[in-house]
């Protein structure tokens, strides 16, 4: 099909008011889309299979095992704490940086959501390289006769780091349901009998509620996968077990406990999935009036302290000991490990095709899903969002076991690994397409062929300049969520290969941590653009 | 059974009202009270009586600082000067800063959007403020109250279930519930479409009066306001123009600034000389307006008219008083513009089948039946 047929049938779509039968979705079309998504999601279908020819007794033994049944508890353990603390922090600070009148509330704001782009591997570098054993805490209290500092390593040294940069999503979640409740409602209960507190208990807090849960669970789903923090800490979850089992080649293990991983996963998103259905089609009072200003009194020093103290362990301590070990890689010397531009040439250019194969698989699908009007044209975008619920460890292991098996002369090349960040971040590039798909109202088109224009110049003329800024950010964020990518980096690449993650992997164990100062600092930097470009978006 | 139960609750509401209707009693007392904001003074020196069971209305244009007022008895504001006083307590004011919280009130409001509970139901919304109550006399307490607003069929639905004119009813339902002595309702019925506005009118007035309740409306709308109103209250920057039974505030205007925003008012200068008027239209007697007006003889006045007080009649260019400059069509009646040869601008309204063209030279007749309001020339 040419790209010009192609267009004509999009818009024969777009075109609501076309009442032929081809203004359906064309089949060629979602045909060929859920082809292209089912092959996208096709690696964890190998996965499932390496499992299903094991013996049972083997799975069985595996399953009922003292490592999966340790990984599943400290998994568990983990996913509780660090969502639980996670509620305990945000949802505070969303109430102190909405709702009281704290004083400079938009600094505290803006503290209180940066730390998510911080990298949570770099923040546990950074906080290793602060409290653990010879870490900066103890070269510093050693003088004072202070022998041991507690340990950093292990469960709550997992959890704090956790907690602390990834508890911006309960902030933000809040934060954006707080924003968008009507005041007037707390002024109906005030006007019936409820004092300020008991207003914010039965009217504020159920309304809010859905929004903490979303945040709360995109921190379950985020600590629930994330690889670097727990292997840096110490702990064994899934996700380090997967990639130990790998390592040492213990592939059935391997394939075992990322089904259970994805079994957990799978069960975190259905709940999240059954919180976003409830609050469709809610009835939503249409005021617009901000509930009152809290005063805070004799609580306003506390209230500052404690969004201090938080902005201080997030921002103020990682970037500090990133700039330290910048000032002093200047003066130590290099030794084994020099960070030049062949990573970050590797890393760009990764982060490059996988961004440019996202968007062109991204279009036909988004569109299907923004215009579409069967269940079947928003299967694809269903699918692949598989990719965003898949921890990176089971894809980069599913890939290695399709790579073995059918492609071997693909095994650890580029090919497979561009492949695997497609998978994993095809719905970023879906999401931001096809919210930007929907915000073209389709009567631009008609009103476009009204005034003369075919319809393929419409679509060019009007369409396509009013989407490309969605697309424009599916690809930047793509691309940067590409660069700090590091579990399937770690296990698809080509022998030798160093990428900028890679690299700070390499120095991560050795005690040359001022070597990695450089290219942390640009994760950081990247982390930071690719939040720029969801703001921008979401403003839009 | 059930049957019998209902109308003993309606006869229970129908003694409500007959047991609190005291109209001599003043339920709300609002005395020399001023708002102000940083850039401007919303409210200035107002001060208002309501009695009891008496529905009242705040007419006036937007900006006018009804709201506000509104807002200051219910307790979401706090008055910079003033005071406020409910059932003879007083909830705000000078000179010991009094200053009652909403809570602490018992005033109820109905929102302009309802502000209902979006995850409550119903009966839950209804309860809501029924926190002193033991379960079961809540229970019944609601189903009094979905039986006064016609609602006992949605008992147990979510708000975004209903309809805009069934979220109105709940509303009131709900602020009811408490037996407040004072309910507010802040433009009750803006965000309804024109034509179940008027059926709300009709069905709110009804449920407030069965209910007994004291209450305060405000609105921009004045046919709302002079429909559902016992006494109107015309607002104008701050402060009351004029109160009084909407049919006198209606004929009678004591300003200028009422007359003109109530009806379509056209204003048609006249001399007054010895025992007549002077017009554009012909000469009239004095007795024609109300008012005295001795100490104007000689003076330059300006007397109220509106398109109900005027006729239009073609007629042939010597003859004629002006002409027609515009016509608005309004479906049962027409209103001619008419520019008279004295300068005047003023409106007469036809019915449906006489139609004139604009140009058309016309004779203007007075067919005013009641005194005409008139105020000194500016």
């Amino acid at each position: 099909m040419s790209a010009s047929d192609r267009f004509e049938q999009l818009r024969e779509q777009a075109n609501g008011t076309a009442s032929d039968a081809s203004s359906q979705a064309p089949p060629v079309l979602t045909v060929v889309t859920i082809a292209l998504s089912l092959l996208l999601v096709s690696p964890l279908v190998w996965l499932a299979i390496h499992a299903s020819e094991m013996p049972t007794h083997r799975i069985v033994a595996l399953v009922t095992g003292e490592t999966a049944i340790g990984v599943t508890i400290n998994t568990l353990v983990l996913v509780t704490a660090v969502t639980g603390v996670s509620i305990l922090v945000g949802v505070p600070l969303a109430i102190l940086t909405v709702q009281t009148d704290l004083p400079f509330r938009r600094f505290w704001t803006v503290t209180s959501a940066l730390p998510l782009v911080v990298p949570s591997y770099i923040g546990a570098f950074a906080f290793v390289s602060a409290f653990g054993p010879r870490g900066e805490l103890a070269d510093l209290l050693a003088p004072f006769g202070v022998e041991q500092i507690p340990p950093i390593f292990g469960l709550h040294g997992t959890v704090l780091v956790l907690t602390l940069f990834t508890y911006p999503y309960v902030f933000l979640t809040t934060r954006a349901s707080l924003l968008s409740f009507d005041g007037t409602v707390v002024e109906a209960a005030r006007t019936l009998n409820h004092t300020r507190w008991e207003a914010f208990k039965r009217v504020t807090f159920p309304q809010i509620a859905p929004g903490i849960a979303a945040g709360a669970l995109l921190v379950a789903l985020y600590t629930l996968s994330d690889f670097g923090t727990p292997a840096i800490m110490q702990y064994d979850v899934f996700t380090r077990m997967i990639f130990t089992e790998q390592q040492a080649r213990n592939l059935d293990s391997a394939a075992v406990l990322s089904i259970l991983l994805l079994v957990m996963a799978m069960g975190i998103l259905g709940v999240e999935s059954r919180i976003s259905a409830g609050r469709d089609g809610a009835y939503v009072s249409s005021g617009d009036r901000r509930p009152g200003t809290i005063r805070l009194g004799y609580w306003k020093l506390p209230a500052t302290l404690f969004c201090a103290a938080i902005a201080t362990l997030c921002l103020a301590l990682p970037i500090g000991i990133l700039t330290q070990w910048l000032l002093r890689s200047e003066s130590t010397a290099p030794g084994q490990f020099t960070f030049g531009l062949t990573p970050i040439l590797n890393s760009v250019g990764l982060a490059a095709a996988a961004a440019a194969i996202c968007v062109v698989v991204a279009l036909p699908i988004a569109y299907l899903a923004a215009r579409g009007d069967s269940g079947l044209s928003s299967l694809p975008e269903r699918i692949s969002y598989v990719g965003y619920a898949v921890p990176g460890v089971v894809i980069g292991l599913s890939l290695i076991y399709l790579a073995l098996r059918f492609v071997p002369f693909l095994y650890q090349s580029v090919i497979v690994l561009v492949f695997a960040y497609v998978v994993r971040f095809l719905p970023q590039a879906v999401g931001t397409t096809e919210s930007s798909i929907l915000q073209v109202d389709p009567s631009y088109i008609e009103a476009a062929r009204s005034l003369g224009y075919a319809p393929l110049s419409a679509f060019r003329e009007v369409v396509l300049p009013l989407v490309a800024p969605g697309i424009a950010a599916g690809a930047a964020l793509v691309f940067l969520t590409t660069m700090k990518e590091l579990p399937a980096t770690l296990m698809l690449r080509p022998t030798g290969f160093e990428t900028i993650v890679t690299y700070i992997w390499l120095v991560r164990g050795a005690a040359y941590q001022g070597q990695a100062a450089v290219p942390a600092l640009i994760l950081v930097g990247v982390s930071g653009l690719s939040m720029l470009v969801i703001l921008r978006q979401e403003r839009r | 059974m059930a049957k019998q139960q209902t109308s003993q609750q309606l006869s229970e509401f129908e003694t409500v009202e007959t047991s609190v209707s005291d109209p001599d009693h003043t339920v709300l007392e609002v005395s020399g009270v001023s708002k102000d904001y940083a850039q401007e003074e919303a409210v200035s020196d107002l001060s208002l009586e309501v009695k009891e069971g008496e529905l009242l209305t705040l007419l006036g244009p937007s900006g006018c600082g009804k709201t506000t007022t509104l807002r200051m008895i219910a307790g979401l504001e706090e008055p910079t000067s003033g005071t406020i006083a409910i059932a003879d307590e007083k909830v705000a004011g000078d000179p010991d800063g009094t200053f009652r919280k909403p809570e602490e009130r018992d005033v109820g409001i109905v929102f302009q959007d309802y502000a209902l509970f979006p995850h409550l139901s119903v009966a839950e919304n209804i309860a809501f403020g029924l926190t002193d109550m033991d379960d079961a006399d809540t229970d019944q307490r609601v189903d009094d109250l979905l039986e006064l607003v016609d609602l006992e069929a949605h008992h147990d639905k979510m708000p975004s279930q209903l309809s805009g004119g069934q979220q109105q009813r709940v509303a009131l339902a709900r602020s009811l519930a408490p037996e407040p002595d004072v309910l507010l309702l802040d433009e009750p019925f803006s965000n309804l479409d024109v034509r179940l506005r008027v059926e709300m009118r009709e069905e709110v007035r009804k449920i407030l009066k069965r209910a007994g309740v004291t209450a305060i409306s405000v609105t921009h709308d004045q046919e709302e306001a002079l429909s559902i109103s016992d006494r109107v209250a015309i607002m104008n920057d701050g402060d009351i123009a004029q109160v009084g039974d909407p049919a006198k505030v209606f004929e009678n205007p004591e300003s200028r600034f009422v007359a003109s925003f109530l009806g379509q008012a056209s204003f048609l200068s006249a001399r007054v000389t010895d025992e007549q008027l002077e017009t554009g239209l012909g000469s009239f007697d004095l007795e024609l307006l109300n008012g005295p007006i001795e100490a104007y003889d000689g003076a330059m006045i300006d007397v109220l008219v509106r398109p109900d007080d005027l006729q239009a009649v073609p007629t042939s260019e010597p003859k004629a008083d002006g002409y027609v400059v515009h016509r608005q069509y309004n479906g049962p009646s027409f209103i001619y513009r008419v520019e008279l040869h004295s300068g005047d601008v003023v409106h007469c309204m036809h019915n449906h089948v006489e139609t004139f063209e604009a140009g058309q030279p016309v004779e203007v007749d007075l067919a005013a039946d009641h005194e005409l309001a008139w105020y000194p020339a500016e």
